[in-house]
């Protein structure tokens, strides 16, 4: 009788704060600003992000009275495009890694 | 008698609905800020905002991506709205030009005249030198929200 003997397998351990670093997502904000409208906010939320009515108006709300909102995320590259959008209609947005 | 201002016929159709002087308006401020486009004037900043504003390269980089893009843009949006003031009636590409442009007229003279929240509260005050142009921002504002209303609802 033989035995299976199993070879050792060598795991490659992730270097696990690199990893975390690439993943995690780039978040897209938008700042309050005094010349913008509200009803223009929204529409452009909804326009841009195909957000309802109810959630563009609730982000545009969080915009007007807590001068900032979060309104999308995902990869660098997505985030700073939904940034030149936001720009190309007048709004005040940047970027950063969550 | 209709409404003035804009608003969206039966038929679906954009209706413009202005006096003789406020076409006339429409039609000449666009040249006014298309000339001072490029020239790097501080009340332009809000045309140009900073996507990266605490990383100076990163926020480099995207200006080459993306600046002309922005400029090329708000030109042509302001060429449309000087090309289409004294329509009566406007396809729906032509009514978003207006709000495009219309933006670009509020955020420059809004910069201008360092609007605050307050302002468009404010009754304006007939002795202040800026009475004009106040009165001016808050006209292309009542148009812009009329344009806004206009859109959204062909988007429900």
């Amino acid at each position: 009788m033989t035995q299976v003997v199993e070879a050792p397998i060598e795991v490659v351990e992730p270097v696990q704060d690199d990893a975390r670093d690439l993943d995690r997502p780039w978040v897209v904000i938008v700042w309050n600003d005094p010349i913008n409208l509200m009803s223009y906010v929204a529409l452009v939320f909804r326009k841009l992000f195909g957000y309802s009515e109810a959630h563009a108006t609730k982000l545009m709300l969080q915009v007007h009275e807590e001068g900032k909102a979060v309104v999308s995320s995902g990869t660098r590259e997505k985030a700073e495009l939904d940034v030149s959008r936001l720009h190309h209609h007048g709004l005040w947005a940047t970027l950063r890694q969550d | 008698m209709t409404r003035r201002g804009i608003s969206r016929a039966h038929d679906g159709s954009i209706r413009v609905e202005l006096g003789p002087e406020e076409r006339l308006l429409l039609a000449s401020l666009p040249l006014q800020v298309e000339a001072a486009l490029e020239s790097g004037d501080p009340s332009l900043r809000r045309l140009f905002p900073p996507a990266h504003p605490d990383d100076e390269a990163a926020e480099e980089e995207y200006r080459l991506l993306v600046g002309a893009g922005l400029l090329d843009g708000r030109r042509a949006a302001l060429q449309a709205l000087e090309r289409t003031a004294h329509a009566d009636r406007l396809a729906p590409d032509e009514l978003g030009s207006w709000l495009d442009a219309l933006e670009t007229l509020r955020l420059v003279l809004g910069t201008q005249l360092e609007v605050t929240e307050e302002t468009s509260l404010a009754p304006i005050d007939p002795d202040d030198p800026e009475a004009p142009r106040l009165a001016l921002y808050h006209w292309l504002s009542w148009l812009q929200e009329d344009v806004v209303h206009a859109l959204a609802a062909s988007l429900r």
